[in-house]
């Protein structure tokens, strides 16, 4: 295990979800959810938990990206905070 | 405890802090933000927290996957030498079913949206309030 | 307020950083967690079950009860969606917009009217039409079939690499809607029409719980596939092995369908006619 990698993936995943949070755009932000999703399922590959990190790459970044995106276009795309 | 027990301390368990950093944002973000969506991306991150904490609780030092190789006899197998796989298992149907609430809390919120025209939620207050 | 819930959140990381100070340390091999059931699980899964991949065994075999419910679970949440959303307005559309292929121009047909049959060089086209990529319509076709069947692989290859019946359901589900998006819903909605995905939702959980009847109807306990040894002609310890791929199939259906139908109900706000 490459203690560096793992530094970089847990910084990234504090990063794109306060990003995620943060961000007014609600596109944007589903977008940022996806990225932080499969972050987070590369830190649980390097801790040997494989399935959960395939279950996750493609049920958080793939399918329900998906989702927050049609429910982005059917509402609307601005937000306040 | 002195100042080496403390550091010694952050770097056995800097996974759980990650974890509970993450959990405080999840959290902050859904009491914080008005956005509805915005609180579901705080829910979600709340998840994922969840499950970080227990696939951390799964890792054992310089231990191999949960997959065995046929070859090796049953009665040799070390416990020791794999990961534990029941927070995996349990993990694993956790991710599957906060998809599903995923799916309905984002209809709620489209059914809001449709009846209120806003996604924010002190304008829905306001919107409540006055009809 | 703001300071209020910046106040509570700070307390709760307050009172989740001093619980973990009692934690045992990152990786521990002795940690409660790893102490309990989990060796039985390491040592013997392969012996009584016959299949390599302990997460899986462990899944549908030893907490059998729990991925059946979870399964009913996004069952559940499927219907919650369509009952939330679906709506059957049996009035014909304000307007339906065609488009010439040939030229572009598009026409505005008002009051429900439609072109006459065999008008084959119109094409129906959504409100918020954009004019199609004909690369990414290639591509996706191109790479669509190769999903499929690397979801089914990941269902039927399980038992021995990581993947199973959440998984290749979710790919399988991930390959419909890439459809979807890169062509659009209607054509979707010919291939693999609603009452189809309601049903394949239904049957998949039926498929799981029938199972486990079966082997009560045999004499064995609920789900204990050791039953269905003389049923499949082969001895107890790969009648498990059996039992866990009938219910990864059920699971995986199951799990595919409601992907689907999720996706059909946000996509089209529950009206069915037009997509993302």
């Amino acid at each position: 295990m490459i203690w560096q990698l793992e530094f970089i993936i847990l910084l990234l995943v504090v990063v794109c979800g306060v990003a995620a949070l943060t961000v007014r755009d609600l596109l944007g932000a589903a977008i940022l959810f996806g990225a932080y999703s499969f972050m987070m399922c590369l830190l649980w590959a390097i801790m040997g938990a494989v399935d959960v990190a395939f279950t996750e790459a493609s049920v958080g970044a793939g399918v329900s990206t998906v989702f927050f995106v049609a429910a982005v276009f059917r509402t609307s795309r601005r937000s306040r905070d | 405890m002195t100042a080496a027990g403390y550091i010694n301390l952050i770097i056995a368990k800097y996974n759980y802090w990650i974890y509970i950093v993450l959990m405080c944002v999840g959290l902050w973000g859904m009491i914080v933000k008005r956005n509805l969506v915005k609180k579901i991306i705080g829910m979600n991150i709340l998840q994922t927290a969840i499950i970080l904490f227990y696939v951390s609780i799964a890792t054992k030092k310089g231990a191999a996957l949960p997959i065995l190789a046929h070859h090796i006899g049953a009665h040799r197998t070390d416990p020791a030498t794999i990961i534990n796989p029941l927070p995996h298992v349990l993990m694993l149907t956790a991710i599957v079913v906060s998809v599903a609430t995923l799916g309905v809390a984002l209809a709620l919120t489209i059914n809001i949206y449709k009846r209120y025209g806003t996604l924010e939620e002190d304008e829905i207050h306001d919107l409540m309030r006055n009809a | 307020m703001k300071r209020f819930a910046l106040l509570a959140v700070l307390l709760f990381g307050a009172l989740l950083v001093y619980g973990t100070t009692d934690f045992p340390d990152w990786g521990d091999p002795s940690s409660p967690a790893a102490t309990h059931v989990s060796p039985h699980y390491i040592r013997h899964s392969l012996e009584e079950t016959a299949v390599p991949n302990i997460v899986t065994a462990v899944l549908a075999d030893y907490r059998g009860y729990d991925t059946m419910f979870e399964t009913s679970v996004i069952f559940t949440a499927g219907l919650a969606c369509f009952f939330l959303l679906r709506v059957f307005a049996r009035k014909a559309p304000d307007s339906r917009l065609y488009r010439h292929r040939a030229t572009g121009i598009t026409l505005r047909i008002e009051q429900g009217g439609r072109l006459p049959e065999g008008a084959r060089e119109f094409e129906r086209i959504d409100s918020q039409w954009v004019p199609y990529d004909l690369i990414i319509r290639t591509a996706c076709r191109l790479v669509l079939p190769f999903i499929q069947l690397f979801a089914l692989y990941v269902v039927a290859h399980g038992h021995h690499s990581p993947g199973g019946g959440f998984q290749g359901g979710v790919i399988f589900g991930a390959a419909v809607i890439l459809y979807a998006i890169s062509h659009d819903l209607r054509s979707t909605l010919q291939m693999l029409p609603e009452r189809r995905t309601v049903l394949m939702s239904a049957g998949g959980v039926l498929i799981y719980a029938g199972t486990g009847l079966i082997c009560l109807l045999l004499g064995a306990q609920f789900l204990d596939y050791a039953a269905l040894a003389g049923i499949l002609g082969v001895d107890p310890i790969m009648a498990r092995s059996h039992g866990i791929f009938i219910v990864e199939i059920g699971v995986a259906i199951a799990v595919m369908a409601v992907m689907v139908s999720l996706y059909y109900n946000l996509a089209s706000v529950g009206r069915f006619d037009e997509g993302l």
